[in-house]
């Protein structure tokens, strides 16, 4: 203790405290935090595992337009099985969801994929028929864009109804200047780098999903 | 004389002292997080807890903390109550807890909460220590929830998510955006010192007479 500082709080230690009282302080107030932490953790664990999966499923139910029920399959080399590939964690493999309707047709797949934005990693979850190579349905599921411009990819109803129905790969084209094209989706005006982040996002994963998801699409039951 | 003593570590932080708007303390997630009357509460409502929890258990080991370790040992306390709290609220609120990112792991270097350990929850029995503690908590949640409203009202036209002008209204979106935070926080401190000073006035005022008067 210098004492240097004008409003200390603790007036300077009166003598020299032991380095071993030192270590057992730290050490016993770290082992004690730990177990605070822990307890806190294992409460309320399930809680937020279980409020991540309400918002995944609530999201393909939304971009598959309400599937009867969904199956996951993950995604192996250029094909997709019920298993994820040996030796892979199930919750981080990559995986697609294929939803289908009451009479147990295929509708279509949800998709989940990522970049970065203009301010951070844009996560959307997309729905989309192999079948006919068009989208289903958008969602945006993290942006940390601008408020009140970058972040109308996810609030705008305009800028996100416009995925229902696109035929794929999109084309982004500044608002009004399109030319009737199904594949055309209306830019943002402010937002130019997060709505074109959007479409990329899509158009990647499924030029690098493609061949998987029309493998799949033709073997479909 | 105890019965004002109490009082007064109350309503010091609440008011004579508040935290961010007298003593600018904390302005980080002042700025950052009060772009609706929600994020705010929640984070005043979370820091509120640790500085409670963490001022009344300083306090309370105050005696077994060799002044070498003091500070690691309270941001070590800190840390622990900031990480249950940013837990609890992930399980409870989610979506609040998405909005606010990073600002609920960041409570653990607010100023105000190891400013308050320092100054007085390492010097102080548990009882005025918790009081202090009560009284920082909703000195910090006022201006968070001043800054929220003004900025929410202006910036999104509604408060607690709830439209308050009619259709017409477009809504200000500078005031959602950092610089809103910067122009909102520089009115309020500048109306704050506005009263301070008004109420000063006439005391220097007939302070300096008598000096006039003599020159």
């Amino acid at each position: 203790m210098t004492g240097g500082h004008a409003h200390g709080a603790t007036p300077p230690a009166r003598k020299d405290v032991s380095a071993g009282r030192l270590i057992a302080v730290l050490g016993g107030s770290g082992a004690v935090a730990g177990a605070l932490i822990l307890i806190a953790f294992t409460a309320t664990d399930p809680a937020i595992q279980a409020n991540r999966a309400r918002r995944l499923d609530a999201a393909i139910s939304e971009v598959l337009k309400g599937p009867a029920r969904y199956d996951t399959l993950y995604v192996v080399g250029d094909a997709l099985a019920p298993q994820p590939p040996a030796g892979v964690d199930p919750a981080s493999a990559e995986r697609v969801f294929l939803g289908h309707d009451e009479d147990g047709t295929a509708t279509g797949f949800a998709i989940v994929a990522e970049a970065p934005g203009f301010a951070d990693i844009i996560r959307v979850i997309f729905g989309y028929d192999p079948a006919t190579r068009t989208l289903i349905g958008m969602k945006v599921l993290e942006n940390k864009e601008t408020p009140g411009l970058g972040d109308k990819i996810e609030k705008d109803s305009a800028f996100v109804t416009q995925f229902g129905g696109a035929l794929t790969p999109l084309i982004g084209v500044k608002q009004g200047a399109g030319k009737g094209d199904s594949a055309e989706v209306d830019m943002i005006t402010g937002a130019t780098i997060s709505a074109r982040t959007v479409i990329k996002i899509i158009n990647q994963a499924l030029e690098r999903l493609g061949p998987a998801l029309a493998a799949q699409g033709a073997t479909a039951p | 004389m105890k019965q004002s003593t109490a009082r007064d570590d109350l309503v010091r932080g609440v008011w004579q002292e508040n935290p961010v708007l007298v003593t600018a303390l904390g302005l980080c997630p002042t700025l950052a997080v009060t772009n609706s009357v929600a994020n705010s509460l929640t984070l005043g409502v979370a820091t509120f807890f640790v500085l409670l929890a963490s001022s009344i258990m300083v306090s309370s080991v105050r005696r077994w903390i060799p002044g070498e370790v003091r500070i690691s040992t309270y941001i070590l306390i800190i840390a622990t109550f900031v990480t249950v709290a940013d837990m609890v609220l992930a399980a409870l609120v989610p979506d609040i807890h998405k909005a606010l990112g990073a600002f609920i792991a960041l409570i653990v270097v607010n100023c105000i909460i190891l400013g308050r350990q320092e100054a007085f929850a390492g010097k102080n029995p548990v009882g005025r220590s918790a009081l202090d503690a009560i009284g920082n908590g909703i000195g910090f949640m006022i201006a968070m929830l001043l800054m929220g409203s003004i900025r929410e009202v202006l910036g999104a036209g509604t408060l607690l998510g709830f439209p308050i002008f009619g259709s017409n209204f477009e809504p200000w979106v500078i005031m959602v955006l950092p610089p809103g935070g910067f122009l909102t926080l520089g009115i309020i401190l500048l109306v704050m010192s506005a009263f301070q000073q008004r109420r000063l006035r006439p005391a220097a005022a007939s302070a300096a007479e008598p000096e006039r008067r003599a020159a």
